[in-house]
């Protein structure tokens, strides 16, 4: 045995990265993975689109006005938001497969921080998103159905697309929260509860009060609102605005409290 | 076997000389509802050090792993990696681990897992010479799904280089190896070692601490048992045992004998357990009317066993306690 000495090591030249370890590089790993997954975003794609084939193309909806549109236009941005949250939920819920890999706990041996690592899948669910959203639109252009003037497109299509953040965090949460094996029936089931009472597939009039009352309470209830809210000309609700902000911080801070948790070896 | 063995500068006075411990724990206690699986540890590892956690499952080895890397916290007592709290140290990219399964996502490819890994350190090594130094370079656009268990292993290896970190923690990082595998994995860790990173394992093959590690930690229900250098330990555990037939045995005067470090009298027979037993064997027939002797040399193996389970005869003492 023979013995060498080295210097002690210099402690003080090593720090944390900076925004806990937020960066574009993982950014863009993260979605190629997401990209990979073939077969989710075929299906949020063709989801919604065939729901606005059924219920967006009557012929009556084409020739009755909605705010600045018609009702085509108005049944095409509920099915693109319900695309929208079908898609960064299912995004989300994909951490479901890396907890079981323990990739979560790996993560948790590095600088980056719950918090950093949340936004960075929820940026990465938004592509998935925006997929589903485009999808709608491109076909309820083809159709010649819907009708608004052509800035709305833009405007809502954004409001959509950048309002599913919301079913990112929701689907992050779910999916550290609930087994691998049955995650995704548990949140489609969920996410038709929510389209209910958000009023996406049936206008929340047609519910008796009491339920109308409850309905304002669920996730998707804020967001339908706004989404629509340009094309019909209302102005925004606190209200509405409120919901969705509230359901953003709950289902982000129980998905980073589910991640910070999830240190158990697989 | 040649062993070469790096330490730090630890002269007289260089305790509390500014150098932090790399690992400190003080009356570490961690309990699962009732069950204790941490028993008070006091454990201080310098830096350079090769230490091995030796035991048999649910020793604590892996609980104690858990509680330095911050990964659990102690039901009681106090922990500090390079003088800071372990997550304080792990944002700085000081330590890092290699587990035993689990922490890799099977669709990235083998490259884009370390490019993955080294962007969230804020100092970390070139990613193509982690892999070439972990030896899977050649797999680098492999998918992760595809690896075999021991390229995944030496992935692992690579993505603890990546920051490189002055304490590098492997937990039974060989389980389920193949001997060939086992043998380049340890090559790599051992070469990696030279160059002056603390390394702590668990492992619960008493070769494997007893080639790779310069100071063994035996571990029995959350406790430390033994703790000292490798010979140390093994003297203490893989000792012989000297029996012979000795009426009216004087006890004090055998314990006095040097190397007995346990007596035992059944009848008209002694049982001395001593880590040199020539002398013993020497004392006996020249000072008594010691007869029918016989030296039984125990395996290593029975050694760890008899330290490490419940009703051991070997007086439990702790060769590098003073430490």
């Amino acid at each position: 045995m023979s013995t060498q000495s080295l210097p002690a090591p210099d402690l003080t030249t090593r720090r944390a990265p900076g925004l806990g370890g937020f960066n574009v590089t993982v950014l863009g790993l993260e979605i190629r993975r997401m990209l990979r997954n073939r077969r989710t975003l075929l299906f949020t794609m063709v989801l919604p689109v065939v729901f606005f084939l059924i219920f967006g193309l009557n012929s009556q909806y084409a020739n009755q006005r909605a705010g600045h549109g018609n009702v085509s236009a108005f049944i095409m941005i509920s099915m693109a938001l319900y695309g929208g949250i079908l898609a960064t939920t299912s995004g989300g819920a994909m951490v479901s497969i890396e907890r079981a890999a323990g990739w979560s706990r790996q993560l948790r041996l590095t600088p980056l921080a719950p918090v950093a690592y949340i936004a960075i899948k929820m940026l990465t669910a938004l592509v998935l998103g925006l997929g589903s959203v485009v999808a709608v639109y491109v076909v309820g252009m083809l159709t010649g159905k819907p009708s608004m003037p052509g800035y709305l497109w833009l405007v809502t299509g954004l409001c959509v697309w950048v309002g599913s953040l919301v079913f990112a965090a929701f689907g992050l949460f779910m999916g550290y929260l609930l087994p691998t094996e049955n995650v995704m029936q548990i949140l489609s089931f969920a996410l038709v509860l929510f389209s209910f009472g958000g009023g996406l597939f049936i206008p929340l009039s047609q519910f008796p009060h009491v339920l109308q009352t409850i309905a304002e309470f669920t996730p998707l209830y804020g967001l339908n609102q706004l989404v629509h809210a340009p094309l019909l000309g209302v102005g925004v609700h606190v209200a509405w605005a409120a919901n969705a902000i509230v359901w953003l911080a709950i289902f982000a801070g129980g998905a980073t409290w589910r991640f910070r948790k999830d240190t158990a070896r697989v | 076997m040649t062993v070469t063995n790096v330490r730090y500068e630890r002269g007289p006075g260089r305790a509390g000389s500014g150098q932090p411990l790399a690992i400190a724990l003080r009356g570490v206690h961690k309990n699962f509802g009732s069950v204790e699986a941490v028993k008070g540890i006091d454990l201080d590892i310098a830096s350079g050090e090769i230490v091995a956690f030796l035991g048999p499952n649910g020793a604590g080895k892996t609980s104690t792993i858990d509680i330095i890397l911050g990964l659990s916290r102690p039901t009681a007592g106090e922990v500090s990696v390079f003088g800071m709290a372990p997550r304080q140290a792990i944002a700085r990219g000081l330590v890092s681990a290699v587990m035993q399964t689990g922490g890799l996502l099977k669709d990235l490819t083998v490259a884009e897992t370390a490019q993955y890994t080294a962007s969230l350190f804020a100092h970390s090594m070139p990613v193509g010479e982690v892999l070439k130094r972990a030896g899977i370079s050649g797999i680098a656009d492999r998918r992760v799904g595809k690896c075999s268990g021991g390229e995944q292993q030496r992935l692992r290896f690579a993505m603890a280089l990546l920051s490189d970190p002055e304490l590098l923690i492997l937990d039974e990082p060989t389980t389920g190896m193949d001997v060939e595998g086992r043998r380049s994995f340890w090559g790599a860790i051992r070469q990696d070692a030279a160059m002056g990173r603390t390394v702590l394992f668990a492992t619960h093959y008493l070769e494997e601490a007893d080639a790779y590690a310069d100071r063994i930690i035996l571990l029995r229900h959350g406790e430390i048992v033994a703790d000292g250098t490798s010979s140390e330990v093994k003297a203490l555990a893989a000792g012989r045992t000297v029996r012979a037939t000795l009426p009216d045995a004087d006890e004090a005067a055998l314990r006095a004998v040097p190397g007995a470090d346990s007596i035992e009298v059944r009848g008209d027979t002694v049982l001395v357990h001593s880590s040199d037993s020539d002398a013993v064997a020497r004392y006996l027939l020249t000072n008594t009317p010691a007869r029918d002797l016989e030296i039984n040399t125990r395996g290593l193996e029975d050694a760890f066993i008899a330290l490490t389970s419940d009703d051991n005869n070997i007086d439990g003492s702790h060769p590098g306690a003073s430490r």
